[in-house]
């Protein structure tokens, strides 16, 4: 997995690449960085691309909501009670699936489902981004200082982790976002819930990477380079961020794409259990929860069901491609 | 099997010469006889008795998709429990076991009559049935009444109860029960002069006493067998059933009393042998089996869950097998006064005519399981019903035209913000407020939505005045329901303001008019039935003037008609089926 300086290569892909390949792997040798390399292995991975093009798609999705929504559908909150059966509080129709709502209508209020996972995939991709970034920052540098340093600093810092990896997150977590107030931290409304979970779900996972990143600065702490650094001269901070930083980006890179997926999952229970953004804000595990009352209406179920699904295994295939990219000896 | 009961059949034909109900039981018997209600259709046993028998045998099977609040007699304060709890305990009196209005009208149980008052209403005094036996064969006394009574009011040890007789009965100072105020003397409060007269003294004159006498906590608990809050462990039977086996949490199941007398209860058939009851069933899987006939029961009466109503609905031959009756319960939106702008009444009856009352009965589950529209806050069964409609809009739909005017009144004229508390475990008020939030941003009114916890919900949010006041809920989501229906039931809890209390906990969060409270003790000491009658409309329409309620819905429900049972109707009272008539065909 590790990839030093110097050994670049060792890295160059032994198949030729298609057509004009041949060319130019003899012309560039030389020239590849140990990204590009990387990205090369990657495209060839068809599965991983999938993945990869699904989850722009999705960022894209997110960030222009309103516009998807104002187009192919109707505001996320608007009540469309004319398309209900009043006595079934079924939509009229069955699903009320139509060319103005295309996955149809919620029961009871009749407001577009459409919309709803579209504004709700902001919700889960923001949390899920922003908690997957705190737990990163808070994992990587706990992890490289405990591994660098060792001693009592990694005796603390491991036995840290462990505490965080046993904590009863869920119940905690319910816990927490019960008690804190409307406003709080200069923060109100569903700017407070967001921040909320972003920080539950961020600052309980950094463990993982923290343990990978510890466990990668071990192994790298005995390498040449870094006693060639150190017999220079170099001091401490030189050496993590100038010498060890770079060779744990791939690492780090690769858990931080799986970990998205989880945490997407864990706010999606969050939400469904009822301390995830409020309502009316739409979120998929919220609207989950909402379908779980209607379980006969199958659409109002499937439709935010199968976001949460594809959304977790266009992270999972794009996260498990980067992987086999960035460490090919992992691979078979 | 079937000869047998072919010939149980003809055998309860016999045994019933004389009575009206034609036989419903027997596998061979035909549907076209005797032109009773014995066809299945919508609402088919709201009026009349549908199915009627008088066959003996078999077991019915019920089911709560929650826990018993309790099976003592003494703190359970639900109407499903009150109506089953009279299978194995009897009050001083009861409501009547018949189909449609009469079922609101008491009756005697264990008295021989309704209660005689004394003194102007200060007094009422019952005679009680004289041998009637408990499961173990000991004769119920008078002390006995007095004794359950005395005990319910341990609020310590049944804190849930209702709590009518603390508050009427006049009882020595700070009593507290006869587990911890041992040995004091009661009798300023009840009296028994011999074995079968009880005499209540209350503090005041209060004319509906009766209903008091109706509660379950007069059936008699034997003081050498009570065992406190394990009471409920095992309940001794006054009535024609006694318990085989209580698994608390869990199930329990009923047997036949031996040592219940048919001669001294007229209103009991007691038809089935056993009585089994599930606690804790998963709401939609206890409608699939009630639908697939594997049980006969919803106890808790309260109608079809969200996931079955569309299937029961939209299949006529389902559909045919449902009743539809009308709960004495207000689904309604506090509007609080202390909370500015609804300090003005013109911005508080912006509300009311903004508001989309059909979002608001959507809702709640439709026409049919949610209720029907309400602009009064008392239901139309509760007598003293008065029908108007002060602030009328096409179809329920709201006034817009009419908010806005109302707005300009109080000098809002393009709206305000405001926040809407509900329950967070109820996604039914979570819809009211999601559809509250609709209709009044119509006139600018902007909601923020607010869930709290149902169990502090009146005693630290909602229901706590200085936290109203500091939070800004304008608007809280709230229902009532009457332990009777009667006007002082319904009315006195939700428009008297000195209920509420400033530490929070009282279930009128918003009216405040010290006119109100001058009606209430007006008709509260009227001793002329229909005068009170007369004066609870008036407070209702002048709560409705002050425009401190918004009235949503007046609930309804959707029962599933259980197919093997007979003698099933709706009682009035309990807005349920009687649990006493139902035999097994």
């Amino acid at each position: 997995m590790v990839v030093g300086p110097g050994t670049v290569s060792d890295q160059v892909p032994l198949a030729p690449d298609p057509a004009p390949g041949g060319a130019v792997v003899t012309k560039q040798i030389e020239g590849r960085s140990l990204g590009r390399i990387a990205w090369n292995r990657l495209k060839r991975d068809k599965v991983a691309m999938a993945g990869g093009i699904v989850v722009i798609f999705l960022i894209l999705v997110a960030i222009f909501a309103p516009l998807i929504a104002g187009a192919f559908g109707s505001p996320p909150n608007d009540f469309h009670q004319d398309k209900i059966d009043p006595n079934t509080l079924a939509p009229i129709g069955g699903t009320g699936i139509s060319g103005e709502h295309l996955f149809g209508v919620e029961p009871q209020n009749g407001r577009d489902i459409f919309s709803r996972v579209v504004y709700g995939a902001r919700i889960s991709l923001l949390i899920a981004f922003l908690a997957t970034l705190l737990s990163v920052v808070i994992g990587a540098t706990l992890g490289v200082v405990a591994g660098f340093f060792g001693g009592w600093v990694d005796t603390i810092i491991s036995r840290a982790m462990d505490v965080f990896l046993a904590f009863p997150l869920l119940v905690f977590s319910i816990a927490l976002a019960g008690v804190v107030p409307d406003t709080a931290f200069g923060l109100s409304g569903d700017a407070l819930r967001i921040a909320l979970l972003i920080f539950i779900i961020g600052f309980f996972s950094w463990p993982y990477i923290g343990r990978i990143v510890r466990g990668q600065t071990l192994s790298l702490r005995e390498r040449e380079f870094v006693d060639a650094a150190r017999s220079l001269g170099a001091r401490g901070p030189r050496i993590i961020f100038k010498e060890m930083l770079p060779n744990l980006i791939a690492p780090i890179l690769i858990y931080a794409t799986l970990l998205i997926p989880t945490n997407i999952l864990f706010e999606a229970a969050l939400s469904f259990l009822g301390v995830g953004v409020r309502p009316p804000t739409a979120s998929w595990g919220g609207m989950l929860s909402d379908a779980a009352r209607f379980y006969t209406i199958w659409h109002f179920m499937f439709f935010p069901g199968m976001a949460i699904f594809i959304t977790v295994l266009a992270f999972n295939l794009f996260g498990d491609g980067l992987r086999d990219a960035l460490d090919p000896k992992g691979k078979r | 099997m079937i000869r047998r009961n072919r010939v149980l059949a003809a055998a309860t034909a016999v045994l019933a010469l004389g009575l009206t109900g034609a036989c419903g039981g027997g596998d061979d018997s035909d549907s076209d006889s005797g032109g009773t209600s014995a066809k299945a259709e919508f609402n088919a046993a709201m009026t009349k008795v549908f199915n009627p028998s008088d066959k003996k045998g078999g077991t019915i099977k019920l089911a709560n998709s929650g826990d018993w609040d309790t099976l003592d007699p003494g703190e359970t304060y639900y109407g499903y429990s009150w109506n089953f709890l009279r299978l194995y305990g009897r009050a001083l009196l009861t409501f009547k076991v018949e189909p449609g209005k009469g079922s609101n009208d008491l009756t005697p149980d264990l008295a021989e009559g309704l209660g005689t008052p004394s003194e102007g209403g200060k007094t009422w005094t019952y005679k009680i049935k004289p041998g009637i036996k408990y499961e173990d064969g000991t004769v119920v006394k008078a002390a006995d009444v007095k004794y359950a009574v005395l005990r319910s009011v341990d609020k310590a040890t049944f804190p849930n109860g209702p709590a009518y007789f603390e508050q009427f009965l006049n009882l020595p100072k700070d009593y507290k029960g006869p587990y911890k105020s041992k040995g004091v003397n009661t009798d300023s409060a009840i009296t028994t002069p011999d074995d079968t007269t009880v005499v209540f003294h209350l503090k005041q004159a209060f004319g509906g006493f009766d209903y008091l006498a109706a509660l379950s906590q007069t059936v008699p608990v034997p003081e050498a067998k009570d065992t406190g809050a394990n009471y409920k462990q095992h309940v001794v039977s006054s009535g024609p059933y006694m318990f085989d086996t209580n698994n608390l949490g869990k199930d329990f199941s009923l047997k036949r009393n031996p040592n219940w007398d048919a001669a001294s209860d007229p209103i009991r058939k007691a038809l089935p042998d056993r009585y089994e009851v599930s606690l804790n069933v998963n709401a939609d899987d206890l409608d699939n089996r009630l639908l697939s006939g594997d049980l006969d029961i919803d106890v808790v009466g309260t109608g079809v869950q969200p996931a079955a109503l569309g299937r029961v609905v939209g299949d006529p031959a389902l559909k045919a097998n449902t009743d539809n009756p009308t709960l004495s319960r207000l689904w309604y939106t506090s509007i609080n006064g202390t909370v500015a702008p609804f300090d003005k009444i013109d911005c508080r009856k912006a509300v009311e005519y903004a508001a989309d009352k059909t979002g608001y009965q959507t809702a709640y589950g439709g026409p049919l399981a949610g209720g029907i529209l309400a602009s009064t806050l008392m239901p139309p069964q509760v007598p003293g019903y008065q029908k108007f409609d002060l602030y009328p809009s096409p179809d329920g739909k709201g006034d817009v035209e009419k908010a806005k005017a109302a707005l300009t009144a109080c000098g809002q004229p393009n709206g305000f913000a405001t926040n809407i508390a509900y329950r967070a475990e109820r996604p039914k008020e979570k819809a009211v407020a999601e559809s509250l939030q609709q209709s009044l941003a119509r006139v600018g009114i902007k909601l923020t939505l607010k869930p709290y916890p149902q169990g502090d919900y009146f005693s630290q949010y909602a229901g706590n005045p200085p936290y109203v006041k500091a939070n800004k809920i304008g608007l809280a989501t709230n229902g009532w329901g009457a332990d009777w229906n009667d006007g002082f039931g319904f009315l006195s809890q939700i428009v008297d303001s000195r209920v509420i209390r400033e530490t929070g906990g009282s279930s009128n969060t918003s009216v405040r008019d010290p006119e109100v409270d001058k009606m209430l003790d007006a008709a509260i000491s009227n001793t002329d039935a229909a005068a009170r009658e007369q004066a609870w409309g008036a407070i209702d329409k002048k709560v409705m003037e002050d425009a401190y309620i918004l009235p949503g819905i007046h609930a309804k429900s959707l029962l599933i008609r259980p197919k093997k049972l007979t003698n099933v109707f709706v009682s009035e009272a309990y807005a349920m089926y009687d649990y006493t008539a139902l035999g097994v065909a």
